[in-house]
C-alpha cells in the first residue's frame, strides 16, 4: 500500500464536500429506524435483521460526537424495550454501552473508509449483543443460541449502505462557478 | 486564584455519563424484573411509539388491501365454496345440538350440577397482531386493540385451530399477549381421550410445551389431544391447545419428561380472536372478598 499517496489539486477539488446535519434531520432518520425495527416480518427474516436503530445512532456518533450521546441512546433503547416486550433497560444500557465505546473510537473510526469502519462496528455490534444476552439470561431467560449473533454480522454489513445512504442528502452539490 | 474559563464548553466526559446511565439501566432492570413497577412509564412510552408502530404496519395493510381487490374476482367461487362448507358445518351443528340436549338430559339423569350456561357463553374481540419482536428472548406479540376497544388484562386469545395464549398489559390503543410458549405461562388442560387434568407450561422455545411433575406410570400417550379444561375460569372449555409428541423417561426422575405442540400458529397468524368470559365459573362468596 503506497502511504505516501499525496492528494493532488485536482482530486483535493474533487472531494466530497458535506453539510452539518440538522437536529431535525438527525431526529427523522431515528424515527425510521425505528419504524424499519417495528416491520413485521416472519421469524426466520428477523434473525438476520440488523438493528437499524443502533446503527443509525452510531453513525452520528462518528458524524457528530457531540450532537449524538448517550441520553439519546437511552431513550432510544427504552423505547425499543418497550416494543419489544422484554425487560426494561436491557436495550436501554445496551445501547450506551455501544455509544461508549463509539465515543471513544470516533477519531480513529473516523480515519477509515466506510469498509474499513464495518469490521469495527461489528466489533461494537458484539459487544452489545453479548450485553443484551448477560442482561437476559441473568434475568432468568434462556440462552438463545449462537444464531443470536447473526444479527452482529448483518449489522456489521449493513453498516456500509446506511452509512452511504444517511450522507447522500447532506452531499453538497458541487458550484461550477466557485473558482 | 481564579481558573481561566475552558476554550470549549464540555459536559462530562464519556465514562461519567456511561456510569450515570449504566446506574439507571441497573435500576430500571432490577425494578423491571423483581417488582414489577414502572407500568406508567411502559404506558407512555408505549402511546408514543405506538404510530410508529402504525407506520411499520402499513406495508402488509396495503398488500392485504391489494389481495382483497383481487380476491374479489373469485368471489363467486369463493361463494359457492363457503356455502357448501356452511351446509356441511350445519349438519354438525344440528349433531351437536342434539348431543348437547341428549348430555342434559343424561347429566340430570346423574344428578349432576348443571353446568353453568353464562359461564360458556363468551364474548370474541377480533385484533390484528401488530408487532411481533425481534427478540428470541420475549415470547409475546403486540394486538392492534387495547383499553379503548374494551380489551381486559388476562382474556384468552385464540385463533382459528386453538389458544395462542393471554392477555398481560393493555396500553391504550394496542395490547400485549404473552404467547403459551413463554417460560412463565401456564394453562390449565385435560387430555381429551381420558379427561385427565393437568397443567401445562411453555418452555422458552418455539413450538413446546411441557406437562409438568406428572408420574411415571400416567395414562398419557403421543399424539393424544389437550384442550382447556376450563378450570380457573380464564380459558373457556374445550379449545385446543396442544398435541402430545413424546414422553420421556430418565431413570433418575420421578416424573417422565411430556413434551407437546401447540396446535394453533403460535407465531404464524395474523388474525387472532380476543375471548372475554362474561362470568367467571367460580362464583366468589361474599366473605371471602373482605
Amino acid at each position: 500500500m503506497n502511504r505516501d499517496k499525496r492528494l493532488s489539486a485536482d482530486d483535493y477539488l474533487k472531494q466530497d464536500v458535506y453539510d452539518t446535519a440538522s437536529n431535525g434531520y438527525i431526529v427523522l432518520t431515528l424515527a425510521l429506524a425505528l419504524i424499519l425495527n417495528f416491520l413485521p416480518l416472519p421469524n426466520y427474516i428477523l434473525l438476520f435483521r440488523p438493528d437499524f436503530v443502533v446503527l443509525t445512532i452510531l453513525y452520528w456518533c462518528v458524524q457528530y460526537p457531540h450532537k449524538m450521546g448517550m441520553s439519546v441512546a437511552f431513550i432510544m433503547g427504552l423505547m425499543m424495550d418497550v416494543a419489544n416486550v422484554n425487560i426494561l433497560g436491557q436495550h436501554a444500557l445496551a445501547y450506551c454501552i455501544a455509544v461508549y465505546l463509539t465515543l471513544i473510537l470516533c477519531r480513529r473510526l473516523r480515519l477509515f473508509n466506510t469498509w474499513r469502519q464495518a469490521p469495527q462496528i461489528g466489533f461494537i455490534l458484539f459487544v452489545m449483543q453479548t450485553t443484551m444476552i448477560l442482561i437476559a439470561v441473568l434475568g432468568g431467560f434462556r440462552f438463545p443460541g449462537w444464531e443470536y449473533y447473526f444479527a452482529t454480522v448483518s449489522g456489521s454489513l449493513a453498516w456500509i449502505p446506511i452509512s452511504l445512504l444517511l450522507s447522500v442528502p447532506l452531499k453538497q452539490k458541487p458550484d461550477p462557478n466557485a473558482l | 486564584m481564579k481558573t481561566a474559563p475552558p476554550f470549549f464548553r464540555h459536559g462530562p466526559g464519556p465514562f461519567a455519563k456511561l456510569i450515570v446511565f449504566t446506574c439507571l439501566s441497573c435500576l430500571l432492570i432490577v425494578e423491571d424484573l423483581r417488582f414489577k413497577r414502572f407500568h406508567e412509564v411502559r404506558q407512555i412510552i408505549g402511546t408514543v411509539i405506538f404510530p410508529l408502530q402504525r407506520i411499520a404496519y402499513a406495508p402488509t395493510f396495503i398488500y392485504d388491501e391489494v389481495r382483497n381487490f383481487i380476491v374479489h374476482f373469485n368471489l363467486l367461487e369463493e361463494n359457492t365454496k363457503l356455502r357448501q362448507q356452511f351446509l356441511e358445518n350445519q349438519e354438525y351443528l344440528l349433531r351437536f345440538h342434539t348431543l348437547e340436549a341428549e348430555n342434559t338430559k343424561l347429566r340430570e339423569l346423574l344428578g349432576a350440577i348443571e353446568r353453568i350456561e353464562k359461564s360458556t357463553e363468551t364474548k370474541t374481540i377480533l385484533a390484528e397482531i401488530l408487532y411481533t419482536p425481534r427478540d428470541p428472548f420475549s415470547h409475546k406479540i403486540t394486538l392492534n386493540k387495547g383499553i379503548y376497544h374494551q380489551v381486559q388484562l388476562g382474556q384468552a386469545v385464540i385463533d382459528d385451530k386453538g389458544v395462542i395464549g393471554q392477555i398481560t398489559r393493555i396500553y391504550p390503543f394496542s395490547s400485549e399477549v404473552t404467547l403459551l410458549t413463554d417460560k412463565n405461562h401456564s394453562v390449565p388442560v385435560q387430555v381429551l381421550r381420558n379427561s385427565l387434568r393437568s397443567v401445562i407450561s411453555g418452555t422458552g422455545k418455539n413450538n413446546e410445551l411441557e406437562l409438568r411433575y406428572l408420574s411415571i406410570n400416567i395414562d398419557i400417550q403421543p399424539g393424544d389431544l389437550l384442550v382447556t379444561s376450563g378450570i380457573g375460569g380464564v380459558y373457556p372449555p374445550g379449545i385446543p391447545v396442544a398435541v402430545v409428541e413424546k414422553i420421556e423417561h430418565s431413570p433418575s426422575d420421578d416424573f417422565s419428561r411430556i413434551v407437546s405442540n401447540p396446535i394453533a400458529g403460535v407465531d404464524r397468524n395474523r388474525q387472532v380472536l380476543i375471548l372475554s368470559m362474561i362470568q367467571s365459573s367460580v362464583e366468589i362468596p361474599p366473605e371471602a372478598k373482605n
